[in-house]
């Protein structure tokens, strides 16, 4: 399956912050067919570094999306069935309006005169997509990690427009501990001198600076267990310590490639802008009562966690279960077993695959005897 | 509003049936259509699964088992995985017309605290148990002077999830004792009622409370 990323333009978008961008602009791809009811319609949500380039063969690049394993003919998101949306998020650097972009009113990148952006306008522009796209109701929202943040969001803020979401691997606010990791790789970018305010647009970028932000970041998308088992204390190359300060360890070596690997694709000032929105996540805007934020939602739930996942913890998806209980919600959910840490929704997909699938077609079979069947 | 037609190609459900579980049957026959059901301990969600396909139930079900719970919710139910008690708490008074406890209450650590915490989120509760006053297990401890393992109770003591153990005439004295109104009793010998000597010839029991 080769596809294509398209693009859609609007006028203008008003965002949390007060502030308005026009014009505004979002990448986004498609898999399977809308049906003549516009009814099996379901966006999937990216995490912090994905893009609308989520299933598979690029026309690009030639390179699968970052869920191929779970959306295509016969997968969990079964493309013979549904109708599949992917778009790149707002303030990203993959085709979406972002810091990167031109400023239409100077001619020049935004820079660092981008306005901060939240998840709640990433969903915001979603559903201008969604809406242009002839879509009045979405089947489902799904997403891991940030993708969860936003499908959350989504039953929130549009509960009338969606009949269920699959937040995984995420919470319903960021925690002390994920606002911390997020703000080590910020520093790590603004402390690098080639970062100069966020104006390196014309010169160099802040390459050692965001490859050391996504290094801190891949060590908490793996578990211990899953370190120890890919790296060990194996040496790279060599068959004894170089008493210097080169590389010795695989791990080390892992997470240097991957650190520069990260800059040929990823906007520094998006990295920003990203983790900013994600650390500003809050469901209930500090107030801390989830059940206020889900009062008017009649939206299915599936949440989805796995035991080694320390970044996204198990307890954060439980109290957003627990709340939907108590609300007599209709929310199905599992703690699955796996090793792969908070990685695990992208690479431990069999058992996803299983519980996703059903509920999905679950969720079908209800909109079509009852449509916007909200909690009991 | 009409409802749009998804197409329905792949993946189909095939039409739930009620496994081979005799409490089961009387179970489906006692639930009325259109209600809101919670299952303590669904398993895979057969039975849940089974009363939205045929008495278009709201179906909610608590499991402890991962593996359960995944087949469950592939099955199409709201399963959650979560313990039976810390499960219960969440819920509000009346939340549901049926609360279903089919062949656990013998492997709950707080049985008395489970079946008052049923009677508050729901209306009525329904209680399913393997007897302990069946002949064969009497049988066994008479002539063998050992842990009885039968059909009825198939591991030995040491692997037994059954942590109590209970006849119908221990369940009719708690229920009398606590207050718990019974509506119906079924005594099954396999998928047969039995009518004289339940306490004796019943293998199972199923007893509609509230």
């Amino acid at each position: 399956m080769v596809v294509e990323t398209r693009s859609a333009q609007f006028d203008s978008i008003s965002l949390d912050s007060g502030a308005t961008l026009a014009p505004v602009e979002i990448a986004y791809e498609t898999y399977g067919h809308l049906n003549a009811a516009r009814s099996n319609a379901i966006l999937v949500t990216h995490a912090f570094t994905g893009d609308a380039h989520a299933a598979g063969i690029s026309h690009e690049s030639g390179k699968p999306g970052w869920w191929d394993n779970m959306i295509g003919p016969g997968k969990a998101f079964d493309t013979d069935r549904y109708f599949v949306i992917c778009s790149n998020v707002l303030g990203g650097c993959q085709g979406t309006t972002g810091p990167g972009s031109t400023n239409p009113a100077t001619g020049r990148p935004y820079a660092m005169s981008f306005p901060v952006i939240t998840i709640r306008d990433m969903v915001r522009l979603q559903r201008m997509l969604v809406c242009s796209l002839g879509i009045e109701r979405l089947l489902a929202v799904a997403g891991g990690s940030m993708g969860g943040m936003q499908a959350l969001e989504w039953a929130v803020s549009y509960p009338e427009m969606v009949l269920a979401v699959l937040p995984i691997a995420t919470t319903w606010r960021h925690s002390a501990q994920q606002i911390a990791f997020n703000e080590v790789g910020r520093q790590a970018i603004m402390a690098d001198p080639d970062w100069a305010d966020g104006n390196y647009y014309d010169s160099k970028p802040p390459g050692r600076g965001l490859a050391i932000a996504r290094m801190v970041g891949h060590i908490t998308y793996m578990s211990d267990e899953s370190m120890r088992e890919k790296f060990g204390r194996r040496l790279r190359e060599k068959e004894t310590f170089g008493f210097d300060f080169g590389v010795d360890f695989e791990v080390e070596s892992y997470l240097r490639y991957r650190g520069n690997q990260f800059v040929s694709r990823f906007d520094a000032n998006s990295y920003l802008y990203i983790t900013k929105a994600e650390d500003y996540f809050d469901l209930t805007n500090g107030s801390g009562r989830l059940a206020d934020a889900f009062r008017d939602v009649g939206t299915r739930f599936l949440v989805i966690s796995f035991t080694s996942d320390w970044l996204y913890p198990s307890y954060q998806s439980q109290e957003i279960v627990r709340v939907l209980r108590r609300m007599n919600g209709d929310v199905a959910y599992c703690d699955l077993q796996s090793n792969y840490g908070h990685d695990a929704f992208l690479v431990d997909v069999a058992e996803q695959t299983e519980i996703v699938r059903g509920f999905l077609d679950s969720t079908a079979r209800m909109g079509r005897t009852s449509p916007n069947k909200g909690a009991a | 509003m009409s409802v749009p037609e998804t197409k329905q190609s792949a993946g189909t459900v095939p039409a739930a049936k009620l496994a081979d579980r005799p409490d089961f049957h009387i179970i489906g026959e006692i639930v009325e259509a259109g209600s809101r059901v919670l299952d303590l301990g669904c398993g895979e969600g057969e039975l849940l699964a089974w009363l939205v396909q045929n008495k278009n139930v709201v179906a909610r079900g608590v499991e402890i088992s991962a593996l359960k719970v995944r087949k469950a919710i592939a099955r199409g139910v709201s399963a959650y995985q979560g313990d039976l008690d810390e499960g219960l708490a969440d819920y509000p008074d009346r939340a549901f017309d049926y609360v279903i406890l089919s062949q656990t209450l013998q492997e709950t650590r707080a049985p008395l605290h489970v079946l008052r915490e049923m009677l508050r989120v729901g209306r009525r509760a329904i209680v399913s148990f393997p007897n302990f006053g069946h002949w064969t297990v009497r049988g066994t401890m008479l002539f063998t002077g050992q842990a009885p393992k039968t059909k009825l109770f198939p591991y030995d003591w040491y692997n037994s999830p059954n942590i109590h153990f209970l006849s119908i005439n221990d369940f009719e004295d708690l229920c009398r004792d606590s207050g718990f109104p019974i509506a119906r009793r079924y005594f099954l010998s396999g998928s047969s009622r039995i009518a004289v000597m339940p306490n004796l010839l019943a293998q199972t029991a199923v007893f509609l409370l509230g």
